[in-house]
């Protein structure tokens, strides 16, 4: 009973002063403490906006309504930044892709990476051992059967923690909106790639030539210029390695994500 | 390259150990002592290790299934937990008790914390211990030896602790009868739990540990040593009350406890200073509640309290670094 | 009489028996040799030379970029076919110099004796030096750099490393046996270098030839030879001072801090041909072993010969190898093939089936302390590995994960599979990384 009083008393008389404002923010932000602000945790974010220094769109994970939301609180203007979303530019799973040597070891990419540069003979390629799928904190990841990491495009939150890990920086981030990809990473003349995977860019210049303002080639791979993606769609089926991919009508060979139009189960 | 080219982080060669062998072997070493526990106390005897084996590897089976997780009794742990369970429990024990304790062992001692390796305490301790709170009555009926053949049944009777207990709070005394019994305790013609009855057995099954380095000396000498150390000081304080160290070492669970559950790797320190610290605790827990606790056998309990204080001692017993002075920093 | 020896440390099989009796066998040209510029501990060397330049046997082809550094040398005669990123042992493509040999494999100069009485500490240091002189043992330390510690530490004792603790190789061995002489004239000239207290060759027991051989040769002179207890990793350097010295080396510390240098045997000898013959380093002894090569033998190789040419002279493969180790099976690299050359820390070339390669999937760990118990530097490997993996930098700094020395021991013994060496690797890795972002 005393120990009670004691402690009501205690919180009244020793009670920090905090900011309201900062209250209100950690009542908006996600809670998910994934760090992609840059900050310590939602506390550390919502600390930082209330000092004052801190734009309010740096939490992709909660959308364009957070933004709005702290804005309001914060009795300041926001941009809403586009949403993003990662994509890992690979499909050489192991099927398709060739390994020079088979690594035995520590299942985590970096480790592998730091042994030869990797068992797969593509330096560019995912190494398919997860450390991707570890680091997300949104459950966005999958490796597939074949050994290919694939990031579902709706559960993504545009946390970069995926991209921060990779070790073959084989994930970007792209615009939401845009779902038509080049899907390699590989600067390798058209030969060797033809070499050690069926289905990477070999350079040929197909796509560019097909719709020249929505593909550019830079040292013999291609990329989709995202302003521009809706054009894209056109060279899909030119391309002579099925090197691109629209992802709103299909995720890789091997994955169990749905586009969106055909997955009943997930919010968008 | 050629497809079967492997290649990896150094070294590149291996002792050939896995934790499979590591496993076989105790189970081995546990071939006297079932036998011998067979051989004094008949088919309940056999039946209790056979229920305890197959429930724990059942629960396994049934937990990893459950949590999603790839199926592991090949690597004998589980087995190993159910024959250390039944060495644990009465001969009497009745069917639906020793499932019940294999179930606790495994489910709650070891899976629900993440699996082999993770668990705090020794799981077939924390079911011994479970069942003996849960169940006293059933869990404290001995039975006097009725070798298998004999024909007879068994007997309902006082474990030599249990009958010392009882004696010291009657009369303050050890009674005289048990004074010269010491070799037929050593052998195994005692009541007790299964496993308790034949140091002989457990020794040599230990030998053939400590043979393999599977076992090490530290916690069984230092175990076994305090308690002679503390039990024989008190019976050189009064040996009429007292028993001496010997009939310590050779009633009782304490060979067992010493040799085989005080010993499992997963819930004992890693270091070997820490080794020894869990060691002379379990010996000076042990020896306390024998003499002056509530029950008359205190190993279960003693290993459980020091298994709970491993995490400390391993933290407070980090191995001086080659190159370090004793505090720490550079020599 | 028990042996001296350290704590902790594993007794593999030793599979010396393959080429521990072998002499060394000179093995001729191959028709390419690729030199790499980064072959030691310290900054790569700079090229000197042109593509379809000439070069002579022994020429400088690279120079030393600053003090830790070596200069490289053209290991034949021949011409500069190429300068460009080629294979490299460590596994990534670096900067190489590439030599056609032209048969005559002719000296750049007349070598010439000199008289080491002549010269100053100083001038064999320097000697040294030009030469290229690494560490042989495997670390390829700069030797001259190893040779100035500053004048606040000296040294007074100096030890040669015998041992050869990695199972299967057998060229130090044989360099004692058959070139006693290099040897021992190398550690006098060291000797007069460092003018240590005391000097001391350290052999493992498993010689007992060479052990025989050494202190026949060195009754009379005040050269100490100390026979060990055969266990891995003594001739790790630390493990080698506390055995012969019974001082630590602190934490963090160079062996100077107690007052020892430690040189490898082979070094010694090319010390010798360095100093009085004026010859670079360019030719080393290689044992070429394991159960997939059909002669294994104990090589004199030149510095850039391609590891197939081993082979062939080896007289091939018995089937496909499981694993290209170049260096011993403790702490050698896995080579993606056969196209990696020679470098100057080569000192074996081990060649497993696919049958011996160590392959059980990794388990959870039981916390049997196996582990614990092998460390010679008295770590909790599993504590650190584990840490490491969850990434939690601050904790593998303060288990000490700057202290472990990767000599595998912990890895070896481990029931449960875990690759310990290779998780407290990514550990260093992190923490080091950790460090340097803070310096920024």
């Amino acid at each position: 009973m005393t120990a009670a009083i004691a402690l009501g008393i205690a919180a009244k008389k020793f009670a920090v002063e905090v900011d309201p404002r900062e209250l209100a923010a950690m009542e908006v932000l996600p809670g998910v403490n994934c760090g992609a602000c840059g900050f310590p945790g939602c506390a550390g974010y919502a600390k930082a906006l209330v000092a004052g220094k801190i734009e309010p769109n740096l939490c992709p994970p909660g959308g364009a309504e957070l933004v709005t939301k702290l804005a309001r609180i914060l009795g300041v203007e926001a941009v809403v930044m586009a949403r993003q979303t990662a994509v890992v530019l690979c499909q050489g799973d192991n099927r398709k892709a060739q390994l020079r040597f088979r690594y035995l070891g520590l299942e985590d990419c970096n480790a592998a990476q730091r042994i030869a540069g990797g068992s797969k003979a593509c330096p560019g390629g995912c190494i398919g051992l997860a450390s991707c799928l570890r680091a997300c904190p949104f459950d966005a990841i999958e490796i597939t059967a074949d050994g290919l990491a694939v990031i579902n495009r709706e559960r993504c939150t545009g946390c970069r923690k995926c991209v921060a890990v990779c070790p073959r920086n084989v994930i970007r981030m792209t615009p939401y909106e845009s779902s038509i990809h080049v899907m390699c990473n590989s600067h390798d003349k058209g030969a060797a790639v033809r070499k050690y995977c069926q289905v990477g860019c070999i350079g040929c210049h197909i796509c560019n030539k097909t719709v020249p303002d929505a593909y550019k080639v830079e040292d013999f791979l291609a990329t989709v210029v995202y302003e521009r993606d809706a054009e894209a769609v056109e060279a899909i089926v030119k391309c002579p390695t099925r090197c691109i991919r629209d992802f709103n009508e299909g995720y890789p060979e091997g994955s169990t994500f749905l586009p969106l139009k055909n997955d009943k189960s997930d919010a968008a | 390259m050629s497809q079967q080219l492997y290649m990896s982080s150094s070294p590149h060669v291996h002792a050939g150990e896995t934790t499979s062998s590591v496993m076989r072997a105790v189970l081995y070493s546990l071939v006297p002592a079932c036998g011998v526990a067979v051989y004094f106390f008949g088919m309940p005897a056999l039946s209790v290790l056979l229920i305890a084996t197959l429930g724990c590897l059942a629960t396994e089976v049934v937990c990893q299934r459950l949590m999603g997780q790839a199926v592991t009794i090949a690597d004998g742990s589980a087995a190993i937990t159910g024959i250390l369970l039944a060495l644990n429990l009465p001969p009497s024990s009745p069917w639906w008790l020793t499932l019940l304790g294999a179930v606790i062992a495994i489910a709650i001692g070891k899976q629900v914390y993440g699996g082999l390796g993770t668990n705090p305490f020794n799981p077939a301790l924390v079911a011994r211990v479970v069942l003996l709170i849960s169940f006293p009555v059933q869990m404290t009926t001995w039975s006097a030896p009725a070798p298998l053949g004999s024909g007879l049944d068994l007997v309902t009777t006082a474990t030599p602790l249990g009958e010392w207990k009882n004696a010291v709070m009657l009369t303050g005394e050890m009674p005289a009868a048990m004074q010269g019994s010491m070799a037929s305790y050593f052998l195994g013609n005692m009541p007790g739990c299964i496993g308790e009855v034949s140091a002989l057995a457990l020794l040599l099954g230990a030998a053939y540990l400590l043979y393999r380095r599977i076992l090490t000396w530290h916690i069984p000498a230092t175990y076994v040593g305090t308690v002679i150390l503390l039990s024989g000081a008190f019976w050189l304080i009064n040996p009429a009350r007292y028993p001496s160290p010997v009939f310590h070492l050779v009633t009782g669970g304490l060979v067992l406890g010493a040799f085989y559950m005080a010993t499992d790797m997963v819930t004992t320190p890693v270091s070997t200073r820490g080794m020894l610290i869990f060691g002379v605790g379990c010996g000076v827990l042990t020896v306390l509640i024998r003499l002056f606790g509530g029950y008359p056998e205190g190993v279960s309990f003693a290993i459980l309290l020091m298994n709970a204080a491993t995490p400390l001692i391993d933290r407070y017993t980090k191995p001086r670094i080659f190159g370090t002075a004793r505090q720490g920093g550079s020599v | 009489m028990k042996l001296r020896t350290f704590k902790g440390g594993i007794h593999p099989p030793d599979n010396k028996q393959w080429t521990s009796h072998k002499a060394i066998e000179d093995c001729p040209l191959p028709d390419e040799l690729v030199v790499p510029l980064s072959q030691h501990i310290g900054a790569p060397s700079v090229v000197c030379v042109e593509v379809g330049q000439h070069v002579a046997k022994g020429q400088e082809v690279g120079s030393a970029k600053g003090f830790v550094s070596v200069p490289v040398h053209a290991s034949t005669s021949g011409e500069v076919v190429a300068i460009e990123s080629r294979p490299h042992p460590f596994g990534a493509s670096l900067p190489a110099v590439v030599i056609k040999p032209d048969g005559e494999d002719s000296w750049s100069y007349n070598l010439q004796f000199t008289d080491p009485g002549s010269l100053t500490s100083d001038e064999v240091i320097e000697k040294v030096r030009q030469a290229g002189v690494v560490g042989m043992g495997g670390a390829a330390f700069p030797a001259h750099v190893k040779m100035s510690p500053p004048p606040e530490k000296p040294i007074r004792t100096l030890l040669f490393n015998g041992v050869e603790c990695e199972p299967y190789l057998t060229s130090d061995h044989r360099m004692m046996l058959e070139e006693s002489e290099r040897v021992l004239q190398g550690i006098a000239l060291l000797q007069y270098v460092y003018g240590a207290e005391r000097v001391v060759i350290g052999v493992e027991a498993n010689k007992p030839d060479a052990i025989a051989l050494l202190k026949e040769q060195c009754a009379g002179a005040s050269i100490e030879i100390l026979p060990l207890e055969v266990k891995y990793p003594q001739g790790a350097e630390k493990q080698l001072i506390v055995a012969a010295t019974g001082r630590e080396v602190p934490s963090g510390g160079l062996p100077m801090d107690v007052g020892a240098a430690v040189h490898n045997v082979s070094t010694a000898a090319a010390v010798t041909d360095a100093v009085m013959l004026g010859r670079p380093l360019i030719e080393r002894v290689c044992t070429v072993t394991g159960p997939a090569i059909k002669e294994p033998k104990n090589l004199r190789v030149r510095i850039g010969m391609p590891l197939s040419h081993l082979v062939e002279v080896c007289g091939g493969l018995v089937e496909e190898p499981g694993k290209i180790i170049l260096g011993g099976p403790m702490m050698g690299f896995t080579q993606v093939g056969f196209d990696t050359p020679v470098i100057r820390g080569s000192s074996g070339l081990l060649l497993l089936r696919e049958e011996d390669v160590a392959k059980s999937p990794e388990g959870p760990c039981i916390r049997c302390a196996r582990c614990v118990q092998a460390c010679p530097m008295n770590l909790l490997p599993t504590t650190i590995a584990a840490y490491a993996r969850r990434d939690l930098v601050a904790e593998t700094e303060e288990y000490c994960a700057m202290d472990c020395i990767e000599c595998g021991s912990c890895s070896y013994v481990c029931p449960a599979r875990i690759p310990l060496v290779q998780s407290i690797r990514y550990g260093k890795a992190a923490l080091l990384a950790k460090k340097r972002n803070a310096l920024l």
